[in-house]
């Protein structure tokens, strides 16, 4: 589709918005100042006192000399950008795609919308007249390039540049029309460049060398040769479904039905694009202007409507209506392709995985994603390290686990200290006492040496037993350190079955 | 019904109070491989029943021998494959000793809670997952209510479950079909060699629902049950009403 643009211009922008607060001062000339370097500085100033011969930049003591009747007001720092992202805001009326062009204009991308208005001109009436209304002295370019929107909302006097007229729309407008910085811009018209005509017929690297990579950029995106993007103020989600209304919802009940409406047009949209739910917000507008949010993810992409509903039904509870809920809006913040296989009769394995990736979504969304856990063999003689949690559900051991050597069912996460009595150095215990409790061994085995991983970790090596006392309950216990190097520690690390 | 004798009329209707109550046999398993045949004679009709199993342990040692042992249970009665769902408080299991009993570790998922109340909403919510092939939950209190919401999601979903109660404040009546109790026994080493043995546990079947509690000691070795010798309590224990 051909794209098009429109380019707003707010030529006072903050006087306007002062005159709309204070009607009052419509009449009047006055002007925003903020104080720079020890003087007074007018930063916006309103039509009437421009059209007395006053300007951004000027000191306030020169401007009262030559308009005594002068009002002058502080400036406050940020006021402009505020008031453009609340005025883009109200241009999604127009389009969804709105962003701002600092310090005083709007982007619109109007592709595919001014036809609802009947006509272009029809549209950028509409805007013209909605915005004037409100007491903003504006001007608009319509175009098929940001670039020559732009320029001729500025310096045209058509406001509509018809599709692929841009060369010709350009022409007779001053090189500033391009958004050049006013140094390149006063060395063009210098030098006789009055026109952006002029410079079509230029040598381009000439014109590089003396003006510099961004005259050309700048001719290139105006005349639609180079692609410009914008960023829109609120970014479009592909995937959305609202649900206004009638009466205040407050009760859960209601909200589970219109938790379901949404899912089942989501869901049916997802599928007509052959995509999965990942991540999903619910947004809950209020009538009191309070807004309630949910948001749910999963393991697998889904469509699932019955499990994506399970999901969303654990956090209802979350919600608080209050006076009642006007709206919903369900948006999938992350989708993942999701290929629908052929269902076998026989084989349930893709099934079951499906179930279980739902099963475990559900715990996740009640008691959080860190509490589940999938292990998976780790190549470490540390009984600690010798597994590590699985990244994802699916992942499958890229080695076997290993029983060549006796390994407990039990494990404590911090080993025990025990005190113990040993014959000989290099002998199993004859009996320790782990918490105040004697126990006399009878059997055992070992010792298994297992190093500390020096790369890992500085330590001793290990020295593990496995023990059976006079009762039959066996044990995994480890000496620390040689006996040569002082009194070695003891420690219980585990329990056998 | 002529040829119908009274002997089998009684077993028709045992049969039926069976299904009434919710007992459900074990898919086909080779019995063979089981080597828990002496086991499966205290359940109803020789199999080991679908249904929620209770575990009680008093001491680190006996939980690591109950733990054992339910790990034995589901590699020897469970299907080779399908996701077991493992919930604790404070995990203690550790994945590799779990191939010693061979299960494979990555079979199962763990999921490791903070409190009791939510242990028990992941094992009911795991347990209503025809899918799971099992779920194993490590808690301390069970009340008589929420055992029989446990027995009645597994009676639903037929997905076995074992409910291990480590330190419990009382041996209350639940729901649950069987009770089991796992003490470690002193290994046998094959003729007086040094060194450990094969695990060996003294297991209790406490309560069964229309079975025979008995007691064996077990030793695992080879991969397999291996029942040393038996000694049935039904000759000093009355069967014991469940449930």
């Amino acid at each position: 589709m051909k794209r098009r643009y429109v380019t707003i211009w707010f030529q006072h922008l903050v006087t306007d918005w002062m005159g709309r607060k204070h009607p009052e001062l419509k009449q009047l000339p006055f002007v925003m100042a903020a104080p720079e370097r020890g003087r007074m500085v007018v930063k916006a100033v309103n039509n009437i006192a421009q059209s007395k011969g006053i300007d951004e930049g000027m000191v306030v003591a020169d401007c009262r000399a030559i308009l005594p009747s002068l009002q002058v007001y502080d400036a406050v720092e940020g006021t402009h950008e505020r008031l453009l992202h609340a005025l883009a805001e109200w241009c999604i009326r127009y389009t969804p795609v709105v962003a701002l062009d600092l310090p005083d204009g709007l982007i619109l991308d109007t592709s595919g919308c001014p036809h609802l208005w009947g006509s272009e001109q029809a549209y950028i009436k509409d805007i013209y007249t909605k915005l004037t209304s409100y007491g903003y002295h504006i001007r608009i370019g319509m175009a098929d390039t940001i670039g020559a929107a732009w320029a001729v909302a500025r310096y045209g006097k058509n406001a509509i540049v018809e599709t692929c007229m841009q060369v010709k729309a350009l022409s007779p407008l001053p090189p500033a029309a391009l958004r050049l910085d006013n140094v390149v811009a006063d060395r063009l018209d210098k030098l006789g460049l009055k026109q952006i005509s002029n410079l079509y017929q230029m040598p381009r690297n000439a014109l590089k060398r003396r003006f510099g990579e961004m005259l050309l950029t700048r001719l290139d995106q105006a005349l639609g040769q180079e692609a410009e993007f914008i960023t829109a103020v609120k970014p479009v989600e592909p995937y959305q479904e609202r649900l206004p209304c009638l009466e205040p919802i407050r009760t859960a009940k209601a909200i589970e039905i219109a938790i379901r409406k949404l899912l089942n047009r989501l869901c049916t949209q997802l599928g007509k694009k052959g995509k999965g739910l990942r991540r999903s917000l619910l947004t809950a507008y209020r009538i009191d202007g309070n807004i309630q949010k949910i948001g749910i993810g999963t393991n697998k992409a889904s469509r699932h409507v019955e499990h994506l509903f399970k999901l969303f039904e654990l956090k209802i509870p979350s919600i608080e209506p209050d006076l009642g809920i006007e709206l919903f809006i369900m948006e999938a913040q992350d989708v993942e392709d999701m290929v629908t296989k052929q269902e076998a009769i026989w084989h349930e394995k893709e099934r079951d995985q499906t179930a279980i990736a739902e099963l475990l979504d559900r715990i996740a969304g009640k008691v959080g994603k860190e509490a589940i856990r999938k292990y998976l063999p780790d190549e470490h003689y540390m009984p600690e390290r010798a597994f590590k949690s699985a990244t994802t559900y699916d992942e499958s051991p890229a080695t076997s686990w290993r029983i060549d050597t006796p390994r407990p069912i039990h494990l404590l996460s911090k080993p025990e200290p025990i005190e113990v009595t040993v014959p000989i150095p290099d002998y199993p215990p004859m009996l320790f006492i782990y918490k105040g409790k004697l126990h006399n061994i009878r059997k055992a085995d070992g010792p298994e040496r297992i190093e500390q991983e020096w790369w890992l970790k500085a330590g001793l090596f290990r020295d593990y037993y496995c023990v059976e006392d006079e009762a039959g309950c066996r044990y995994w216990l480890f000496r620390s350190g040689h006996y040569k190097d002082g009194d070695p520690k003891w420690f219980l690390h585990g329990f056998f079955a | 019904m002529q040829g119908t004798s009274k002997y089998e009329i009684i077993q028709q209707l045992q049969k039926e109070v069976l299904a009434l109550q919710g007992h459900r046999k074990a898919q086909a398993v080779p019995k063979e491989s089981i080597g828990l045949d002496m086991i499966l004679k205290a359940f109803p009709e020789n199999s080991f029943p679908i249904a929620v199993h209770e575990f009680l342990s008093n001491n680190s040692e006996n939980a690591a021998a109950t733990n054992g042992f339910i790990s034995g249970l589901l590699s020897k009665l469970l299907p080779s494959y399908g996701v077991i769902v493992w919930v604790s408080m404070q995990q203690l299991t550790y994945p590799v000793g779990l191939k010693w009993f061979s299960l494979h570790p990555d079979r199962i998922v763990f999921i490791n809670l903070t409190n009791s109340k939510q242990v028990l909403w992941t094992i009911e919510e795991a347990l209503k997952c025809t899918s799971v092939a099992a779920v194993v939950g490590e808690l301390s209190e069970l009340s008589f209510k929420q055992s029989r919401r446990l027995q009645l999601a597994v009676e639903a979903s037929h997905v076995t479950g074992f409910i291990h109660r480590h330190n419990p404040t009382s041996e209350n009546t639940v729901a649950c079909v069987t009770r089991w109790k796992i003490q470690p026994v002193a290994s046998i080493t094959e003729q007086g060699l040094p060194g450990l043995g094969f695990p060996r546990w003294k297991v209790q079947l406490l309560k069964v629902r229309n079975g025979q509690p008995a007691t064996w000691e077990i030793e695992w070795s080879a991969g397999n049950f291996h029942v040393r010798e038996q000694q049935s309590l039904s000759t000093t224990i009355y069967k014991i009403k469940t449930g």
